[in-house]
């Protein structure tokens, strides 16, 4: 009896251990399922889904209008300080002062990508880019500013 | 023997496993004693990873500090940014619409199974077999390429939000939810056949590393470790949230107690992950994905408390509030750092090998117990 | 038709010709030692980067292939990493035995190589107990490794260093056994005489059941004994971190780390030679026309193909099965392997006795 119970031992052992080489040398024979991506070389194939999170960025449109009003919803809804706004004051044409951004600024390095800030901004101003290729040599090329020089408030934009 | 196990007495060695070993999964830091190969006592040193989250909660609004949650148990993030939510609509009594409520089940369904996924790789790598974590991966990637599609992140979404999701479901999602439930089913087989039915598999897991179903309540156990002990704890049967309550499903218990039962559990899990999914996937009711809710927060004063069931059990949140835009004190109850407490007691006696595999079995996030 | 004898025939005879008798096996004797240093570095690169290949596609990945065609160089570059590093000597190890230990291991595994016949007619050293030579050189190895884990002075090498000890001495037995089982049909310990006694067909197909018994508890006793996965408990990863070689860098870990591969090949060649008839091409009973064809493969490709099978073999084990624990592999050795492989030596005996092999 004990004979039996051993060489039954033996044999189911023997029979659990080549069900998991089944399955290796399955993978071994069938190189198709190799699922490697090979990163810097598939750059241009490379598809990545369009609400992914990389990184802020204020859109600018042709005529290199924004619709950043310099609310600060941005800044207060930011958890980590990473969003700055700077404001100044147009002088309009009739003489009257308005609130606008004079710098943006925009920490990188601080960023977790939340996502609080685009949801908090009024105007759609600013977006999540897919861009995630961030390295730099220097830490201060990591501070930017997303309005362009020169750019202006889109019209008809409160 | 058993007088000797649990004291030191001098020619015991004494390791230090961690803070840096391939085994610990983080910045654990266990003290064994052995007795040659036998331990006698195994001591774990916190710490090494505490960025007092509790803490920095305090100076973060309600509607900000759900993100830093992420960063507890990152394997559950979605089930963490859950539970915060929920507490805080709680304070609020925000009603959370119906569509809201299915997308976050299945996020968090979802996410149980990714995080189970990465611990059986990591459990089997554990014990020595490397290919079941490439394996696993493969699966769990699929999860988060329809994850980072909808919510914008991999492994930190920070997608829940007070009031319901940030954004609407990404169209192709249902479709690519269905394609993963049938590439699980068919390569389901081929994880028993790995390390399920392993003959050595099964030898290092039977018999190793056992919880009573006392010891499992007294300890605080919950999640797959209380489980595995037959101990009914499962915060979606007990309390349920969210629409917990209208799905089937079952709590799976093993009353083996050992490091096999906790395994099983895990692995049954899943697949009761997918059954809630493919209940809920066609009926995503129409409708607000996110309650209104005001631009600014305010919790009226008084004490909130929200538990629900992480992939490692039983994860509580604390809020006490003084009526401002800021928690006064947060208090998170974390299922690792109870589950991590019972490890002197269940691997006492057994051999060095068999910590690294009782070990795997708590599915330890090391962030997760210190936060 | 290629063959190693001819270009060893050609070397000796222009030796001969040319120079005087002591000369000559000076001469040759310097020649075969570079030959085995060179055959080391190529078997140690090549098995190394046939190991991560292997592991890659059974691991659905691609593995090394950024270096040369299909990463073929990665290996040699790493071995250049390492021979650029500071060999770390910790302040506490005992510092003559920790730097002396990889070389033991490395020479031992040396040593062994001598008696192989790689192909016809082309062998170091055709000793009359070849066998018996392979198997008491080869569990020497076992000393450089405790002393390696000994002199380190970290108890995670000391840890690794007695689990290694427990098991080479235990698998052993079995791997002795496996082999004498194969002494048993041909008679003879000289591995010359083992594989011409093969000439009319394998030892796997001509000794029945026994045979095949034998050749798994070799091939599991070997793995064992080379602490491969799934009987790595010296070195265990997830548990001792790195055993034995604990505290070793640059070039004194790659020593290590090359022997093991060079003992897999040994093994897996003596494995071959037992069971699979060395260099001998696939026979088959008296079909003449059929054998015929089989010669016109040279003889070290038959050798170099059957030792590469069985290296795949404990490679597709590695790859695929958990670590078993300490007391499980005595308990595998002492209750099921030796039993059974006593056993086997005696139905083997009974198979001999009567000649029912073929």
């Amino acid at each position: 009896m004990f004979l039996k119970e051993y060489i039954n031992d033996v044999l189911k052992a023997a029979k659990s251990l080549l069900t998991g080489m089944k399955v290796t040398g399955y993978y071994f024979t069938h190189r198709k399922e190799i699922i490697t991506e090979q990163y810097p070389d598939n750059r241009a194939t490379l598809q990545l889904a369009e609400r992914f999170r990389g990184e802020v960025v204020m859109p600018h449109d042709e005529n290199n209008q924004h619709a950043c009003t310099g609310c600060s919803a941005c800044e207060i809804a930011c958890p980590n300080g990473t969003i700055k706004i700077i404001n100044k004051f147009d002088i309009q044409p009739d003489g009257k002062k308005k609130k606008a951004i004079d710098t943006f600024v925009y920490h990188l390095e601080l960023c977790t990508m939340c996502g609080l800030c685009v949801e908090a901004c009024p105007t759609s101003a600013i977006k999540m880019a897919n861009t995630f290729e961030h390295s730099v040599f220097n830490r201060n090329q990591l501070t930017k500013r997303l309005n362009q020089p020169g750019s202006k408030i889109r019209e008809g934009v409160e | 023997m058993i007088e000797e196990v649990g004291t030191t007495t001098e020619g015991d060695l004494v390791i230090n496993v961690g803070p840096q070993h391939p085994a610990t999964h983080g910045v654990l830091h266990l003290v064994i004693t052995l007795n040659g190969e036998t331990i006698k006592k195994v001591e774990p040193h916190l710490g090494y990873i505490h960025r007092s989250i509790e803490k920095m909660c305090e100076s973060l609004t309600y509607r900000q500090f759900i993100y830093v949650t992420s960063r507890m148990d990152y394997l559950s993030a979605h089930i963490n940014n859950h539970a915060c939510a929920l507490c805080v609509e709680k304070g609020l009594q925000v009603e959370v619409p119906q569509r809201a409520q299915y997308i976050r089940v299945i996020m968090d369904e979802l996410t149980r199974i990714a995080s189970h996924e990465l611990w059986w790789g990591a459990m089997a790598m554990d014990l020595g077999a490397f290919t079941p974590f490439f394996h696993a991966f493969r699966e769990r990637e699929t999860i988060n390429t329809i994850m980072e599609e909808t919510c914008g992140a991999r492994l930190t979404m920070n997608y829940m939000v007070p009031g319901g999701v940030m954004f609407d479901l990404h169209p192709d999602f249902q479709k690519k939810v269905k394609a993963f439930i049938q590439q699980y089913t068919s390569k389901i087989n081929e994880y028993d056949e790995l390390v399920t039915g392993n003959i050595i598999f099964q030898n290092r897991m039977k018999g190793i590393g056992y919880v009573t179903k006392e010891d499992a309540i007294s300890y605080g156990c919950t999640g797959p470790v209380a489980r595995g002990s037959g101990v009914a704890s499962d915060i979606r049967k007990i309390a349920p949230y969210d629409v917990y309550d209208k799905v089937e499903f079952d709590e799976v218990l093993e009353t083996g107690g050992d490091s096999f039962a906790r395994y099983l559990v895990r692995v049954k899990e899943m697949q009761q992950s997918i059954r809630i999914i493919e209940q809920l996937i066609d009926n995503i009711p129409e409708g607000d994905f996110q309650a209104k809710t005001k631009a600014v927060l305010k919790l009226p004063k008084g004490e909130f408390y929200q538990r629900v069931e992480t992939a490692r059990g039983e994860l509580g949140v604390y809020i006490i509030s003084e009526g401002g835009t800021t928690p006064y004190r947060i208090k998170f109850r974390s299922p690792g750092f109870s589950n991590l407490s019972i490890l002197d007691h269940m691997v006492r006696g057994h051999k060095i090998g068999d910590l690294v595999a009782a070990m795997g079995t708590l599915d330890l996030v090391i962030p997760d117990i210190d936060r | 038709m290629f063959s190693l004898e001819g270009i060893t025939k050609a070397i000796d005879t222009w030796l001969n010709a040319h120079f005087n008798s002591t000369v000559v096996l000076l001469a040759e004797c310097v020649l075969v030692g570079v030959a085995a240093i060179a055959l080391f570095a190529v078997l140690g690169l090549g098995l190394v980067w046939m190991e991560r290949k292997v592991a890659a596609v059974m691991q659905i990945r691609l593995g090394p292939n950024r270096l040369g065609p299909k990463g073929i160089f990665q290996t040699s570059a790493d071995t250049l990493k390492l021979i650029m590093k500071e060999g770390l000597t910790p302040d506490g190890a005992d510092k003559f035995l920790f730097n002396l230990a990889p070389f033991i291991v490395m020479i031992v595994a040396m040593l062994v190589l001598a008696p192989i016949s790689f192909a016809k007619n082309f062998q170091i050293w055709d000793i009359n107990i070849g066998v018996l030579y392979v198997s008491a050189v080869s569990s020497l190895s076992v000393i450089g490794i405790l002393m390696a884990g000994w002199s380190s002075n970290n108890k995670y090498s000391l840890l690794g260093a007695m689990r290694s000890g427990a098991q080479i001495v235990s698998y052993e037995l079995s791997a002795g056994l496996a082999i004498i089982s194969i002494v048993v049909l041909t008679g003879s310990l000289s591995i010359n005489d083992i594989i011409q006694s093969q000439q009319n067909g394998w030892w796997i197909f001509k000794g029945h059941i026994p045979a095949i018994i034998s050749f798994i508890i070799f091939i599991i006793a070997v793995t064992a004994e080379t602490n491969r996965a799934p009987f790595d408990l010296a070195e265990a990863e997830s548990e001792l971190t790195a055993g034995f070689h604990t505290e070793y860098s640059g070039m004194k870990f790659a020593l290590f780390f090359l022997a093991e591969y060079i003992n897999i090949f040994i093994v897996c060649s003596i494995g071959a030679t037992l069971f699979f008839g060395g260099w001998m091409p696939l026979h088959i009973g008296n079909w003449e026309a059929f054998n015929h064809i089989m010669d016109f493969i040279p003889s070290s490709i038959w050798f170099f193909g059957k030792t590469i099978f069985l290296i795949f073999l404990i490679m597709w084990f590695r790859w695929t099965f958990p670590r078993l624990r300490v007391d499980q592999l005595l308990n595998l050795e002492w209750k099921y392997l030796l039993p059974i492989s006593l056993f086997n030596l005696l139905l083997m005996t009974v198979v001999a006795i009567m000649g029912w092999h073929f």
